[in-house]
């Protein structure tokens, strides 16, 4: 008879693995630990440190990019990346900035900003998902030429003077210090969590992310989800672009520059894989909170900016490498 | 059967109590080989034998994990690929590993370029030698041509030179003849007797027996990564190898079942397409198995994945039940009742990285979801019930699939289909790569689908198994249906010479 | 003749030419030798950088971090030749330099398993801030460099300057060494078929590693040159010119997922990108074109690679195969 020896041969449990001893095991709990620490050592470092106002205050380092981070991740995810969002910021603050030229009110510029936004996704959406261009390529490519169409219409200006109506976006309160960017950030949180962890579409997601011919063979449409992708994260940069240049009130060619690295660092530091299959939203989260208080603790110690990117740097390299080798010299 | 003692003198090359294990696997367990200079060694064995993990550590890829290899009596390790080659040992692959975007002459040299002044490699050499070397294997050839402007045929030539520009000892060759065409297979035999005169020990791992019994000297069997037998081919029949190899006698492996044929369910005339096939027609019955017979590259696979909806024909109409059937995504072929299990398993079938429970549940999504959102308990219950079904084995249904064996990733393959509850399941090679359990599991379970009323059509290269489980043969050649056979016509003669387009003997 | 026609170089060459006898129609002055000679050695540091980056991206990978890279050897230059070190002591120095900040890149693709362009994304700001923390964001200007410092690269040797000397001799290595060595034809071998790669023994990691190793090296020294010729040095100089390297090699014909392309493509590539960066003022457009134009000419390339380069179906059919 046939020895097959090197197989168990025992039934399947009628469940699946505890919840629990998942959520023990996994990156966010590491990612918890982390920020609990984080805050913490901000907590003796600086007196200022706890206070509602000032912690609120913290919220706007992070709110925007993870707005991006969001649906970065879930493009992430399937095997793809979008290296133009912040370009597309710097697009739709632009084209806000002609329509409020133009004479429109607040929320003609809204839809600017946000249509602008899902137009650049499309064009995206349209090289990989019609084209199957690599995405990468492609959005080295729009990141320049969005920047550059941005570019063309400011020169060395800038738009300034945004009514007094869309400063609210950016700098407005819902309730207590509850600001409006901090409340949006929390409804996408758990509207990307559904989305990603409890729909159809988040399953075909992960699974175009780890085998795309194999979700092609399952009937699943890869094209249609992959431009779904580009769409979504051209949106949100066009959600944020209202808050940045709401916050802001202003548009400068610089706006937003090497945002894309931020957003691509916290996708990472929340445990989505680089290559794609695997990642959850309440990592990137984590990833946000912990990027916003490092910011502001660094902030209130008048650490310079570039030294902070040094530091994300750093993060960005070694969130990956130090799993690695671990793994490595514990064998 | 035990190993006859070796008539020949001490062995070129010998492998003793070589084994090898990954994650879940045993691929190797205490096997041994000897090859010996001027003799043609055929190693058999089914797929999932242990066959490409012994290649794999005979050239260096893989470390076993104990055993000794030894060359002209002396223990030795072949710790990368350079050292495996610097001792003689070289091998022309399954998937001919070489580089398109490189020339012939580069592909020969690769890694050991004849070089010219300042070190720097010699074009001219390197061409001259190419073109020599091309010729002592009767290869009319252009080294300067890019590997992409070849054919497949003629990839395998500069292969076979590759492995002569090393001035190799050992020669294993893996599956030389799967790609190629009935001409190029008896220059292969030509050219491999020319490697024998030149005294070349050659390992010649094959599936096909009358190429065994053409060419070989000596054979050795492995089961399921562990030796089963070694010796000399004069002192063996057909059938001896067969069930050394099986384990068990050939008229066994097949379920009985009743062939209760019903109404059409497919009906696929005139199905064409610009350069893969031609005027493909068929129909398919309720509770039918039919078969699809012939050669690699006959075009079958080509034909199943436009019936699925990967690539669409050019010419031609399906028809399911009554109704004309459009299938222009997978998505609607799926919709339409027609589910496909790939013969490439890792790669259009299995989601690796994603947990059982997922995989099965992929295509039915739609059904456990209410206005797109998951139902949890309902997706769970889905993937429980039809991988029970399949008798899948493993620890949990949230284990990642790639952890699981080939065996049983392809029942979580056909456990996503039935899912679906599909009318007309295509399996392409369903076996290939699989354990003996496994394959059998897969066999019965073919049985049972077709005896509940499920139309299947099986695309098989493996001649028992086709004979074993159809109750009808199409064979394909170039793209054309070849010939269809019934009943007493399903014979292996008929099969292959209709597959290889020789005419019926007299 | 069909596969000359085809052949993508020279495709590319006859843009270039037909860019350059349009402008001509108007602006004849363009095609006057002395100004196609400045228009090249405008070009030079590009060229240098997509010969170095071409040889990342044949081995399946790619260097985010080379005008940082850029950035800092030149302002370890600049401070060097502040200190009074000999010039050929601060060449070599920028050129270790850069070799060694390829090796950390190289390292961690070969050794961590870290996917190339994370890598590069988080070194490309590291180095960039070590700029900063070794400044504290001065500049050094052009009165703070000595004479010889910024001479060499303008200086005259048979009527070129020395800078387009450099490019034309790292053409001429490159070639040498990507066509006649075995380290190589690896670099191809590894980006074409890495599987095939081991197979053969190369080390598809170490040969990744030489590449970023070869990138930064050719970084170094274009940091030298680029500061000197500009005469100044700060955290912020080559600013995203990482982005046009990146550029020059689509455009060239380098196939980003590797094993394909040639040198002749690279600079092919970066002198498109030279000449029309040159011929905006010419026309009379303004410079803030030039961003959008390179977007929009990396979106065409890749296109037009994945036309000619898409995989064909197996041809089975006998009567379909004269056609194909």
């Amino acid at each position: 008879m046939s020895d097959s020896t090197h197989h168990t041969a025992r039934l399947i449990p009628d469940r699946l693995t505890s919840p629990l001893a998942r959520a023990l095991r996994s990156w966010e709990a590491l990612l918890i630990v982390v920020a609990v620490a984080v805050f913490a050592i901000n907590s003796f470092a600086s007196p200022y440190f706890l206070n509602a106002w000032n912690l609120s205050d913290a919220t706007f380092n992070f709110t925007e990019k993870a707005m991006i981070a969001f649906a970065m991740a879930m493009l992430i995810i399937a095997g793809e990346i979008d290296l133009s969002v912040a370009s597309i910021i710097a697009l739709a603050s632009t084209a806000m900035g002609i329509a409020m030229t133009a004479g429109f009110d607040t929320p003609m510029l809204v839809a600017v900003g946000i249509g602008t936004g899902v137009l650049c996704g499309a064009l995206n959406g349209f090289f990989v998902a019609r084209l199957g261009l690599p995405s990468i390529v492609v959005t080295i490519g729009t990141m320049s030429l969005f920047r550059g169409i941005s570019t063309i219409v400011l020169g060395d200006e800038a738009f300034t003077g945004y009514p007094k109506s869309f400063a609210w976006f950016g700098q407005g309160y819902v309730w207590w210090v509850f600001s409006f960017e901090l409340v949006l950030f929390a409804v996408l949180a758990v509207g990307f969590y559904v989305l990603l962890h409890r729909t159809n579409f988040g399953r075909s997601v992960y699974a175009i992310g780890n085998n795309p011919t194999a979700a092609l063979f399952s009937g699943i449409r890869v094209g249609r989800v992959r431009f779904i992708l580009f769409l979504m994260t051209g949106l949100m940069s066009g959600i944020a672009a209202v808050c940045l240049t709401s916050r802001l009130g202003s548009t400068r060619p610089s706006i937003a520059t090497g945002m894309e690295l931020e957003v691509v660092t916290m996708v990472v530091l929340g445990g989505v894989n680089i290559l794609g299959g695997s990642g959850t939203i309440p990592g990137v989260v984590l990833a946000a909170i912990i990027m916003g208080l490092v910011t502001f603790g660094f902030g209130l110690l008048n650490v310079p900016g570039i030294v902070m990117s040094i530091f994300l740097g750093l993060l960005l390299i070694s969130v990956i490498a130090v799993p690695r080798l671990i793994r490595r010299w514990g064998k | 059967m035990t190993v006859a003692p070796a008539p020949a003198p001490q062995p070129v090359l010998r492998l003793s109590g070589i084994s090898k294990s990954f994650p879940g696997v045993r691929a190797l367990s205490d096997v041994q080989l000897e090859l010996f200079a001027g003799q043609v060694t055929a190693l058999i064995g089914e797929n999932g034998a242990g066959k490409s993990t012994i290649v794999k550590v005979l050239t260096g890829i893989y470390q076993p994990d104990a055993g000794v290899i030894e060359v002209d009596g002396k223990a030795v390790q072949f710790a990368t690929a350079d050292a495996a080659a610097k001792a003689g040992v070289t091998a022309i692959h399954q998937e001919t590993v070489l580089f398109d975007e490189l020339t012939v002459a580069e592909n020969i040299f690769i890694g050991h370029a004849p070089r010219g002044r300042f070190g720097l490699i010699d074009w001219a050499e390197m061409e001259a030698q190419s073109r020599a070397l091309l010729t002592r294997i009767g290869a009319d050839l252009d080294p300067r041509l890019t590997l992409r402007e070849l054919g497949i045929a003629s990839k395998h030539l500069v292969a076979i030179a590759r492995a002569l520009s090393i001035d190799a000892r050992v020669v294993i060759m893996d599956e030389p003849t799967a790609a190629l065409s009935h001409k190029e297979i008896h220059e292969l035999y030509e050219l491999v007797e020319r490697l024998k005169a030149e005294g070349k020990a050659i390992l010649f791992i094959s599936h096909k027996f009358d190429e065994v019994f053409r060419i070989a000297d000596r054979y050795t069997v492995f089961r399921d990564g562990a030796f089963i037998g070694a010796g000399a081919m004069s002192d063996v029949t057909e059938g001896q190898l067969v069930q050394m190899m099986v384990g068990r006698s050939v008229d066994q492996i097949f379920p009985k079942r009743a062939h209760n044929i019903g109404a059409p369910v497919l009906t696929v005339s005139g199905y064409s397409h610009p350069t893969e096939f031609e005027d493909i027609g068929f129909t398919l019955h309720q509770g039918e198995i039919l078969g699809f017979y012939g050669l690699v590259g006959a075009g079958r696979s080509e034909v199943m994945q436009s019936l699925f909806g990967i690539t669409r024909p050019s010419k031609g109409a399906c028809r399911i039940g009554d109704s004309v059937a459009v299938i222009r995504s997978t998505a609607e072929a799926i919709g339409q009742g027609i589910v496909y299990v790939p013969e490439d398993r890792g790669r259009q079938g299995a989601v690796k990285g994603l947990p059982i429970f997922q995989n099965v549940t992929l295509p039915s999504l739609g059904r456990i979801s209410r206005g797109g959102f998951l139902r949890m308990a309902e997706e769970f219950a889905l993937a429980r019930d039809y991988t029970r079904r399949l008798d899948l084995r493993a620890a949990s249904l949230d284990q990642d699939v790639g952890l699981l064996s080939g065996g049983n990733q392809q029942k979580v393959v056909i456990a996503k289909w039935l899912a679906t509850k599909p009318r007309v399941i295509i399996l392409d090679e369903p076996t290939k790569g699989i354990d003996i359990g496994s394959k059998a599991a897969v066999h019965e379970f073919m049985a049972e689908l077709a005896g509940e009323g499920l139309a299947v059509i099986m695309v098989s290269s493996e001649i028992p198994e086709i004979l074993g489980m159809s109750d009808r043969v199409i064979v394909m050649r170039e793209g054309r249906i070849a010939a269809e056979l019934t009943g007493s016509a399903m014979t292996p003669e008929r099969l292959v010479r209709a597959a290889a387009g020789i005419a019926e003997a007299a | 003749m069909t596969k000359i026609l085809k052949s993508r170089e020279i495709l590319l060459a006859l843009a270039i030419l037909a860019l350059i006898a349009l402008i001509s129609t108007r602006f004849p002055g363009f095609v006057a030798p002395a100004n196609l000679a400045n228009v090249f050695n405008d070009t030079s540091p590009l060229i240098i950088l997509a010969i170095g980056q071409m040889v990342v991206i044949l081995t399946k990978c790619i260097d985010l971090s080379v005008a940082a890279t850029l950035a800092l050897c030149g302002m370890v230059a600049a401070m060097l030749n502040g200190m009074g070190v000999p010039l050929p002591v601060i060449l070599l120095a920028a050129v270790v330099l850069g070799a060694g900040l390829g090796a950390v890149n190289g390292w961690l693709v070969w050794k961590v398993d870290i996917p190339p362009i994370v890598v590069t994304l988080g070194t490309m700001t590291i180095y960039r801030g070590i700029i900063f923390l070794m400044t504290d964001g001065k500049w050094i200007n052009a009165h703070q460099m000595s004479a010889g410092f910024k001479d060499l690269p303008r200086a005259f040797v048979l009527g070129l300057p020395v800078m387009s000397w450099i490019a034309i001799a790292v053409i001429i290595a490159a070639a040498l060494l990507l066509n006649r060595t075995a380290l190589g034809r690896s670099f191809y071998a590894v980006g074409g078929n890495p599987h095939a790669a081991v197979y053969t023994g190369i080390n598809v990691g170490r040969t990744q590693f030489v590449a970023f190793v070869f990138s930064g090296a050719l970084a170094g020294l274009t940091g030298y040159l680029w500061v000197a010729r500009y005469a100044v040095a700060y955290v912020d100089i080559a600013g995203g010119f990482e982005l046009d390297v990146v550029a020059a090699c689509v455009i060239g014909g380098i196939a980003i997922a590797g094993g394909a392309g040639t040198i002749a493509g690279a600079v092919l590539g970066a002198l498109f990108l030279g000449v029309i960066k040159n011929a905006l003022p010419v026309v009379g457009i303004s410079p803030f074109w030039q961003l959008a134009i390179s977007g929009s000419a990396i979106i065409l390339a890749v296109a037009f690679n994945a036309r000619q380069g898409r995989a064909k179906g197996r041809i089975i059919l006998k009567s379909a195969e004269h056609r194909a």
